[in-house]
């Protein structure tokens, strides 16, 4: 019997077959390309806030401290965003005719919180606590980068599991001496592997084992 | 009540078994159960067995089948509403499409929204803790309440107030959800129209004035019990202004034998409190102690306390129970005998006869030697033995316990008396007859409702609604009557005026234990409606209409301060530090009643002789409900969705029978199949006609229950409870006259079978256990010869098997989490599973999906029945034992956090894994559901989310969780973690200091609201730590243990302490 098929067909198989699998390959690392990429993690996109308040003037020009407005960092879960109270002490005086304030005479006026929009946004499923990692020498720029330096606040990270388990595992690359926590521009020694074995025995870091169990940030 | 509503309760229920009953739905057996199958089994088995429910005791093999299959197979539908082929594909295709769209884009952006002015001392994201009281009865409880940014979300016991000791009961836990009940009452209205507060004022004000001129003749107003002294101040202050107004009170659900029975031994209403810890032998005259009434959260943990045994050194405590209807107090008791309830005045009587105080009564020849032995082991205790008379009893039996504790030398030591915690006491019965009665005479003009539901709770014989509705002619009694509740409800519907109540939480106030020590009741969050409390609704008809509940109870407490510790000349600010010292410890320092010298003017001798009970009548007995109770809690979902303590019964009340009754009355209960649910039990419907009215009840049987006797537990059959608690269950206030207020008696012809069935929602037909030893007791005798006999009943496996890399994985150098339970300890309360609740937002399912064994409760607590350990004979009264009376156990059982665990291992996306410590940890957000796990679980301690359980949706609800642990969504495995926030919470606070984490630091949930402190949660890598100890002791056995499974959850055996005399007969 003749066949049915030209030799050439073959080729038009073997392509689609190959050329089908090279495309369902593509398409998945494309899926998880973009939920890796900035357009999801919304990293490094600044965002426009109600009042374009900038981190760069306050804490980099003026050298106020972090925990100044963020007063729970040391103490509770969340660093905390300040009450308008907190912008009122200094700008009741300062700039106290200024309309760009106006917002924030505003709120203090009518009592009414403003809202700010949310840049670094974790999963509802994981509970972070900020408090536990400045006492054992997590600085804040290893974070939230150098935040002195961003007019508007955007996020240096990526926030996925994947690199919080990067640390977890493996601490010692951001651990840094006590004094340094709030240091915005503090950069790792060259010697960090070894400063950062010496801080992880100070602080008493549990395992890492015991660091990347489930149930320390999940539950 | 009349006869429209006899028959709208009667179709009502049969109209609900039909929606229920759809064809194809089958029953495991086609006629009643087989007792005399039960009977034969009973016969054949020797030594000890457990067993909790009759089918499994009968052995039947259908039923054997339906409890190897755990979740629903192939169930037809997992709604009631089912929606046909058309409209689900319509949904469907609606919904795939709209998923898509959203499914594209990326999450909308969040707003933080802080405070403009943050208050002080506030921590953003610590929780914040304050003092507390919630009233209740002639007691409150006073509580820690966690608030999370001005949210109560969690309830805790005040390890400071008298009442609580740091625990708490159902009710106190669950009260945080009526604050955030939606079907709350939400604004003052009139004839069910919204009206602003000053109008009411207005309207108060405009009513006294009118009603100055005769001195307030026409004016009554009615409340519940009030231990509130400024709330008793307030209305004192008003009958002073209107010296001819009259209060009334009515307490549907507490007694009046208590204060009368005092009146008659004491001739003066007085307080006995009691002080268990001191007594060795307690006698409990059907009364509740341990588990309902004032006290009774102290009561437990310092009888308990009395009941540990460390070493063989250690002796008990011994109850004894006298009671109709099995409670939690019962089936702790050591000794229990069930006797009708109007023969517990018979057994008093023949006690104090025993005892030579005079008098003679016979009993039946059982009791006799029962009594006997009771007597004697009561006489050789003198000043150590305690007999408690319950508050459903009447005054008889309470006057001669208070005698028979007095010949016992036991006042002062193991009880004393105080003046009445009660404001004003009266005789409640007697209170409501004269209002009704003043008013059908037109006496009365106005009428303030303070609190309660008397149109529903009132016996039916009053007809209270009569009284205060429209009559046919459009007239009514009362001109004008007011409502103060925290729902609409059907006494609401009647009133002219209703003013929505304040919760507890919202309101400034102030309680009296039962002990008489003042807490002081601190608002934890503004009202959430335009609700005001009884005491602004009262003030409303005063003199100072707008005076806040603040200035009224800080005055009160200054003078009440004065009182308490007399100043000539008070250095300026030292009130001040009294009421902040007040408010931040939650008690009014030494305020306390100081123990009175009570005279006894009373003889048992002198009491008539006893009406003799009819005889070859049915007794017909009313009782609070242990989850709902007087009808106050019906909408309240945690409670009703709570198993009731003995009967496991969920979502409904049930006319319970004892085995024998059942048989004599051919009522029987089947279990249902359907797709291979469990849980759902098709019980026969019964008509009870009784004080000339009627009501239809689903028929249940209790073991242990006095024989010829019917339980009818009030607080359900709520007309206008709100979406949760209308029409469920049976009203068995509809049968309750004020003659026979706890007790009716009629022939049994007052029973009828309607022949039809309802479906019942009972736990205990859940998750069996396939008849291996779980449950492990023994008697103190049986402990001192061989304390290790909890752990010979199974082999244990060598512990190095393992299919882990054992210590290299997991060495657990640092904290290894452990819990124990001490099953001596346990009473069954259920405070642990209400806790549990509401710390880790578990949902509430409803009835239709308990039915389907698919509640959620993380904690649940078996039942179990203990077979007699008498080799059976041929007297059929021997066999019968185990029905008519069997000793009753309680076993918690959360998840064992096994270290060889068998889920983990067959979880196919690593949703449950071992963590450093030890625990199970679940990864909600990794579970594919599967089940898998469940399935390979031999504890069933996993519950699965079948459909979105939780309410997304209801804003009031969104305040109530907790926002340490997530909310679960549909498809997700979920179980008990121990707690792993308080876990994290504590560790982190620890590792702050470098400092280990010390033993008592983390309190899980369960633990801190238990009475007994039966459970116990610590590091067991701690030898000095209390969990460590009690797992070393030889009691201390594992459940299961023969699997390898090796859990971090232990239990340590039931020991009782039964009288030997007893015991040998």
């Amino acid at each position: 019997m003749a066949q049915i098929f030209h030799r050439s067909t073959n080729f038009i198989a073997r392509f689609s077959v190959y050329s089908a699998l090279f495309l369902v390959g593509v398409a998945l690392i494309a899926v998880l390309a973009v939920a890796r990429s900035p357009y999801m993690t919304r990293q490094n996109i600044s965002r426009e806030q109600p009042l374009q308040f900038s981190h760069k003037h306050h804490v980099g020009d003026d050298g106020i401290d972090c925990r100044y407005c963020h007063t729970g960092v040391e103490t509770s879960a969340v660093a905390g965003i300040p009450p308008t109270k907190t912008c009122m002490n200094c700008h009741a005086v300062l700039f106290n005719n200024a309309a760009y304030l106006e917002p924030i005479r505003e709120s203090y006026r009518s009592d009414k919180s403003i809202q700010w929009v949310k840049v670094h946004r974790l999963a509802d499923f994981v509970y972070f606590n900020h408090s536990i990692h400045v006492n054992k020498g997590v600085g804040c720029s290893s974070c939230h980068g150098q935040v002195n330096q961003m007019p508007l606040v955007f996020q240096a990270n990526t926030l996925l599991m994947q690199w919080c388990l990067d640390c977890h595992r493996n601490p010692e690359q951001v651990l840094r001496p006590k004094d340094q926590i709030f240091n915005m521009d503090w950069r790792a020694p060259d010697n960090q592997e070894e400063v950062g074995a010496k801080l992880r025995e100070e602080y008493q870091l549990r395992t890492t084992a015991e660091l990347t169990s489930c149930s320390t940030c999940h539950r | 009540m009349d006869g429209m509503r006899e028959r709208e309760q009667h179709e009502h229920i049969v109209g609900r078994h039909d929606h229920n009953h759809p064809a194809g739905d089958g029953k495991l057996q086609d006629g009643p159960m087989d007792l005399a199958a039960v009977r034969a089994k009973l016969e054949s088995k020797t030594g000890k067995q457990y067993w909790r429910t009759l089918e499994e005791l009968a052995g039947d093999p259908q039923f054997e089948e339906l409890l190897h299959r755990e979740f629903p197979r192939q169930a037809p539908s997992d709604w009631d509403n089912s929606v046909d082929r058309r409209d689900f594909l319509k949904l469907m295709a609606a919904s795939l499409a709209l998923a898509g769209l959203s499914g594209c884009g990326r999450t909308p952006e969040q707003y933080l929204v802080p405070y403009v002015k943050q208050p002080d001392g506030l921590t953003l994201g610590r929780p914040q803790f304050y003092a507390t009281a919630m009233p209740f009865g002639a007691d409150a409880i006073g509580l820690l309440v966690e608030s999370h940014e001005g949210r109560p979300t969690k309830i805790e016991g005040n390890p400071d107030h008298p009442s609580s000791l740091g625990a708490t009961n159902v009710f106190a836990q669950a009260s945080v959800l009526n604050l955030y009940d939606p079907d709350r009452a939400q604004t003052v209205t009139k004839f069910g129209e919204i009206q602003t507060w000053s109008l009411f004022v207005e309207s108060a004000q405009a009513l006294a004035a009118g009603m100055k001129g005769d001195g307030g003749a026409r004016f009554r107003i009615l409340s519940g019990i009030v231990t509130s002294p400024t709330l008793a101040g307030q209305i004192q202050s008003l009958l002073t202004t209107f010296p001819k107004a009259k209060w009334h009170q009515w307490e549907p659900a507490v007694g009046d034998g208590t204060r009368e029975g005092a009146k008659l031994a004491f001739g003066s209403y007085l307080n006995t409190v009691y002080r268990p810890e001191k007594a060795d032998v307690i006698l409990a005259l059907d009364s509740d102690f341990l588990g309902s009434g004032p006290g009774h959260i102290p009561y437990a943990k310092k009888f308990s306390r009395r009941r540990k045994l460390n070493g063989p050194d250690d002796t008990m405590n011994r109850l004894y129970a006298v009671e109709p209807t099995p409670s939690v107090t019962g089936a702790t008791a050591d000794h229990r005998w069930p006797l009708r309830a109007s023969e517990v005045e018979l057994f008093a009587r023949a006690l104090a006869a025993k005892l030579g105080l005079g008098g003679s009564v016979t009993l039946a020849a059982g009791a006799e030697k029962w009594l006997d032995t009771v007597a004697k082991d009561l006489q050789k205790h003198k000043g150590v033995s305690l007999v408690v008379a319950g508050e459903q009893q009447p005054a008889e039996v309470h006057a001669l316990a208070h005698a028979i504790n007095a010949a016992l030398g036991n006042v002062g030591t193991t009880l004393y008396y105080t003046e009445p915690v009660e404001a004003h006491p009266v005789n409640h019965l007697e209170s409501l007859a004269e209002l009704c009665a003043d008013i059908e005479a037109g006496k009365v003009e106005t009428l303030l409702i303070l609190g309660g539901n008397p149109v529903y709770t009132a016996p039916h014989d009053f007809d209270f609604a009569a009284k205060i509705a429209f009559d046919k002619t459009k007239q009514k009694k009362v001109k004008t009557t007011i409502h103060v509740s925290s729902h609409f409800d059907e006494t609401s519907e009647l009133c002219d005026w209703h003013v929505a109540e304040s919760h507890y939480l919202e309101t400034w106030g102030d309680a009296r234990a039962f002990d008489g020590t003042v807490g002081v009741i601190q608002p934890l969050i503004a009202p959430l409606y335009h609700t005001h409390s009884l005491r602004a609704a009262l003030a409303a008809f005063s003199d100072q209409p707008g005076v806040s509940d603040y200035d009224v109870v800080r005055a009160n407490s200054e003078a009440m301060g004065q009182r308490l510790s007399p100043m000539s000349s008070p250095e300026p600010g030292s009130f001040e530090r009294f009421w902040r010292k007040s408010l931040h410890d939650g008690v009014v320092a030494g305020s306390a009643f100081a123990p009175l010298k009570a005279t006894l003017k009373f003889s048992p001798a002198s009491l008539p002789t006893p009406k003799p009970a009819p005889a070859n009548e049915m007794e017909f007995i009313f009782r609070p409900d242990p989850c709902v109770y007087d009808g106050r809690f019906a909408n309240n979902g945690w409670l009703q969705e709570l198993p009731k303590p003995v009967t496991k019964l969920t979502w409904d009340n049930a006319a319970m029978i004892s085995p024998k009754t059942a048989e004599n009355l051919k009522v029987a209960h089947n279990v249902a199949w359907r797709g291979g649910e469990h849980g759902k039990v098709y019980s026969n419907v019964i008509d009870i006609a009784l004080s000339n009215s009627k009501v239809t009840a689903a028929a249940w049987i209790v073991p242990g229950q006095a024989d010829d006797t019917v339980v009818l537990p009030l607080g359900y059959g709520r007309k206008r409870a709100g979406y949760t608690g209308t029409n469920k269950g049976f009203n068995a206030y509809a049968v309750r006259t004020s003659g026979a207020l706890w007790a009716a008696f009629a022939p049994s012809s007052a029973i009828r079978k309607t022949g039809q069935e309802y479906p019942l929602a009972c736990t205990q037909y859940h998750f069996n256990m396939e008849g291996r030893q779980i449950l492990a007791t023994g008697t103190l005798e049986e402990y001192l010869k061989n304390p290790n006999f909890a752990n010979e009943h199974a082999e244990l496996p060598p512990q190095e098997l393992s299919l882990y890399n054992g210590e290299a994985e997991f060495p657990y150098h640092r904290d290894k989490w452990a819990m124990a339970i001490d099953l001596n300890k346990c009473n069954g309360c259920n405070a642990c599973v209400v806790a549990c609740q509401s710390e880790n937002n578990i949902p509430v399912v409803g009835k239709e999906q308990v039915m389907r064994g698919r509640e959620m409760h993380w904690i649940r607590i078996d039942r179990y029945y203990q077979k007699s350990v008498k080799s059976p004979t041929n007297d059929p009264s021997s066999y019968d034992e185990s029905l008519f009376n069997p000793p009753t156990f309680f076993q918690p059982v959360p998840c064992q956090q096994c270290e060889n665990a068998p889920c983990e291992q067959v979880c196919p996306v690593g949703a449950t894994v071992h963590s450093a410590e030890g625990l199970n940890d679940m990864v909600y957000n990794r579970c594919v559901g599967t089940r898998y796990c469940s399935n390979n679980c031999p504890y069933k301690v996993r519950r699965f989310n079948f459909l979105r359980f939780q309410d997304w949706e209801t804003p009031q609800l969104k305040l109530l969780r907790n926002p340490e642990v997530t909310v679960r969504s549909r498809g997700v495995m979920e179980k008990c973690t121990y707690c792993v926030q308080r876990i994290n919470d504590a560790r982190i606070e620890s590792e702050k200091l470098n400092a280990p984490i010390h033993d008592g630091a983390i309190v899980t949930a369960c633990e801190q609201a238990c009475p007994t402190e039966a459970i116990v949660f610590g590091n067991a890598n701690d030898q000095d730590s209390r969990v460590a100890k009690l797992k070393a002791q030889q009691r201390n056995y594992a459940l299961l243990g023969e699997l390898n499974t090796r859990p971090r959850t232990t239990y340590l055996a039931a020991v009782r302490n039964p009288n030997p005399e007893l015991e040998s007969a």
